[in-house]
């Protein structure tokens, strides 16, 4: 369960780390929105006999509801660049961890208990596979080549007529509009949150699924995020020694493998037929498939 | 008036050791363009290495700093050499995840030894002067004259010494720098070596002033740093000292006359507003783009 919910986040945050280039890493800061508006609909608003069929629904408005405060974040990545994003999406998670901290109607730092389990496996499985599909969908898109052409360069794509800000906004929408699923379901699967779960750790976590598996592949993120998920597990018998281990795997992968297990791959059955056809062609005329740079 | 003067000294120690690191992240930001995100975790090693000498060797305040900072300095040069060295070449955001990786493990390879929070006893004796109203600890007046002094010096290092000319060269151009015959690496190394010996010192003062040091102190405090670093424009060494005494000033005052509560919230809403307004912080130049 907790693989399909890292495979969402990873793959959510890959679209605008891997496939626009950009750094963000405040994927957690969307998670909270999600889960904690989610949790408060079927807590609060809804009636509890009901609360089982509407439970889609919830996750549904946790999505949406990260998606807009995704918008607003959005909005000041248009005039900074690479490395000071970083810092807004930062800021961002920081503040919605001190904002819930400070509303006591949510708990404040104590956070929401008596969430209903109702998160199951064929719901992690639907909500798994259809952001796999949403994503792998827009990513070859025509938004998407626009998406790329960003990474790949924004002043020339700007050139080329992409209007850059619409995408760069579609993207950020799309890719917190995840994070806030994965963060309803997650809030219903283990029945408590707290601002504490959703601190700058956590984004840490998926960063290094998405790097581990490889930037710009979706299938790198569904990689990545079950290594990680499965070695941490398997490793609980290290107790703390396996937390050392870990980050000394993450840095050791770096240097050998600097863009991650699958970087800019992709598997086979998951690419349209006409782009791998296009590939291949390219390859054939030794131009290389298109993993030039990266931003 | 008194109480404002009194925070106002509060918040130039805490400036103090916010600047301090500050540095380290901006001198590596402007020789390789890099965030170190490793920095903040050098700070906590700082302080950990001002327990075990302070307070488990008994050793006295002044070796116990040069230790610490000795300490941190050797191994941030160690960590640059094993872990950021190879990915020179690599994709730029490599190595920023690798030092995501050592900070990780710098935390929890402490924590695995170091399973409680650690009290550090004062390793000096206090004096509290009364001047005007306004009370000063020797603590706090060690702190604030000892970090400025420390600025001063790298401040002069870096505009004065041959290696610091060499610093400015290579940040300016490694590749042509490495054709003049400057030893690249080296020079790198010694960056790497200075900036965490002053986050070294920050942990230092950070430990005897707040005397409860955990692992993971270094996260909250780093990311602050680093917001300082970026407040002041990033690459900027006079705009890190800036920053950091700017981002104390808020922290104590919000806390002063807030609930202490909304510290984070405040300060961090001031960076997105600043950042909107000036992308590229308030010493800061944006790089040209090349078209």
């Amino acid at each position: 369960m907790y693989v399909g919910i890292n495979v969402i986040l990873a793959a959510s945050l890959n679209l605008v780390n891997g496939y626009m280039g950009e750094f963000s890493v405040g994927h957690a800061g969307f998670m909270a929105a999600g889960a904690y508006l989610s949790s408060m609909l079927t807590i609060f608003s809804f009636p509890p006999g009901l609360s089982e069929w509407l439970f889609p629904l919830a996750v549904f408005a946790g999505g949406a509801g990260a998606a807009l405060i995704g918008l607003l974040v959005a909005v000041p990545s248009f005039r900074t660049r690479g490395d000071y994003l970083a810092i807004v999406t930062l800021a961002f998670n920081m503040i919605v961890k001190s904002v819930l901290e400070n509303i006591d109607a949510v708990g404040g730092p104590r956070g929401v208990l008596g969430i209903q389990r109702m998160t199951t496996l064929p719901w992690i499985f639907f909500w798994t596979v259809s952001a796999i599909w949403v994503i792998r969908n827009f990513v070859y898109s025509n938004h998407g080549r626009g998406v790329l052409s960003i990474r790949e360069d924004e002043t020339a794509g700007e050139l080329m007529g992409v209007d850059t800000r619409r995408v760069k906004l579609l993207a950020f929408v799309v890719s917190a509009f995840f994070a806030g699923v994965a963060g309803g379901l997650f809030a219903h699967l283990i029945q408590f949150i707290n601002p504490r779960m959703f601190d700058i750790l956590k984004s840490t976590d998926v960063l290094i699924m998405v790097y581990l598996g490889g930037i710009g592949s979706i299938a790198g993120s569904i990689l990545g995020a079950t290594i990680y998920t499965v070695l941490l597990e398997l490793l609980r018998p290290l107790e703390i020694w396996r937390m050392v281990l870990m980050p000394l795997m993450l840095v050791l992968l770096m240097i050998f493998r600097p863009r991650g297990i699958m970087g800019l791959r992709e598997f086979r059955w998951f690419v349209p037929a006409r782009e791998w056809a296009a590939s291949v062609a390219r390859i054939r005329a030794g131009r290389g498939a298109d993993a030039s740079t990266q931003g | 008036m008194n109480y404002l003067l009194q925070q106002l000294l509060n918040a130039l120690q805490l400036g103090s050791i916010y600047a301090l690191i500050a540095l380290g992240y901006t001198m590596v930001y402007g020789i390789l363009t890099m965030i170190n995100f490793a920095h903040g975790d050098l700070f906590m090693i700082g302080a950990f290495l001002c327990f075990l000498a302070g307070v488990t060797l008994g050793l006295p305040f002044v070796p116990t700093l040069l230790l610490s900072m000795a300490g941190a300095a050797m191994l941030g040069a160690v960590i640059e050499r094993l872990a950021y060295k190879p990915l020179r070449n690599a994709p730029r955001v490599s190595p920023i995840i690798t030092a995501l990786g050592v900070g990780l493990f710098l935390e929890n390879f402490t924590l695995a030894l170091n399973p409680y929070p650690k009290h550090i006893a004062p390793l000096l004796p206090t004096h509290i002067w009364t001047v005007g109203g306004v009370s000063v600890s020797s603590l706090q007046a060690i702190i604030i004259v000892l970090s400025i002094f420390l600025m001063v010096l790298l401040d002069l290092y870096v505009n004065r010494t041959m290696t610091g000319m060499a610093m400015r060269a290579i940040s300016w151009d490694r590749a042509n720098a490495a054709l003049m015959g400057l030893p690249v690496d080296g020079i790198i190394s010694a960056t790497f070596a200075i900036g965490a010996g002053l986050g070294g010192a920050a942990g230092v003062m950070y430990g005897l002033a707040y005397p409860v040091i955990d692992p993971y102190m270094g996260i909250m405090v780093g990311w602050k740093a680093f917001i300082s670093a970026v407040v002041g424009g990033i690459g900027s060494i006079h705009g890190a000292m800036l920053g950091g005494f700017l981002l104390g000033a808020v922290e104590v005052l919000v806390a002063a006359y807030f609930p202490s509560t909304f510290r984070d919230f405040v300060s961090f809403s001031l960076l997105l507003v600043l950042l909107v307004g000036r992308p590229y912080g308030i010493l800061g130049k944006p790089r040209p783009q090349k078209v």
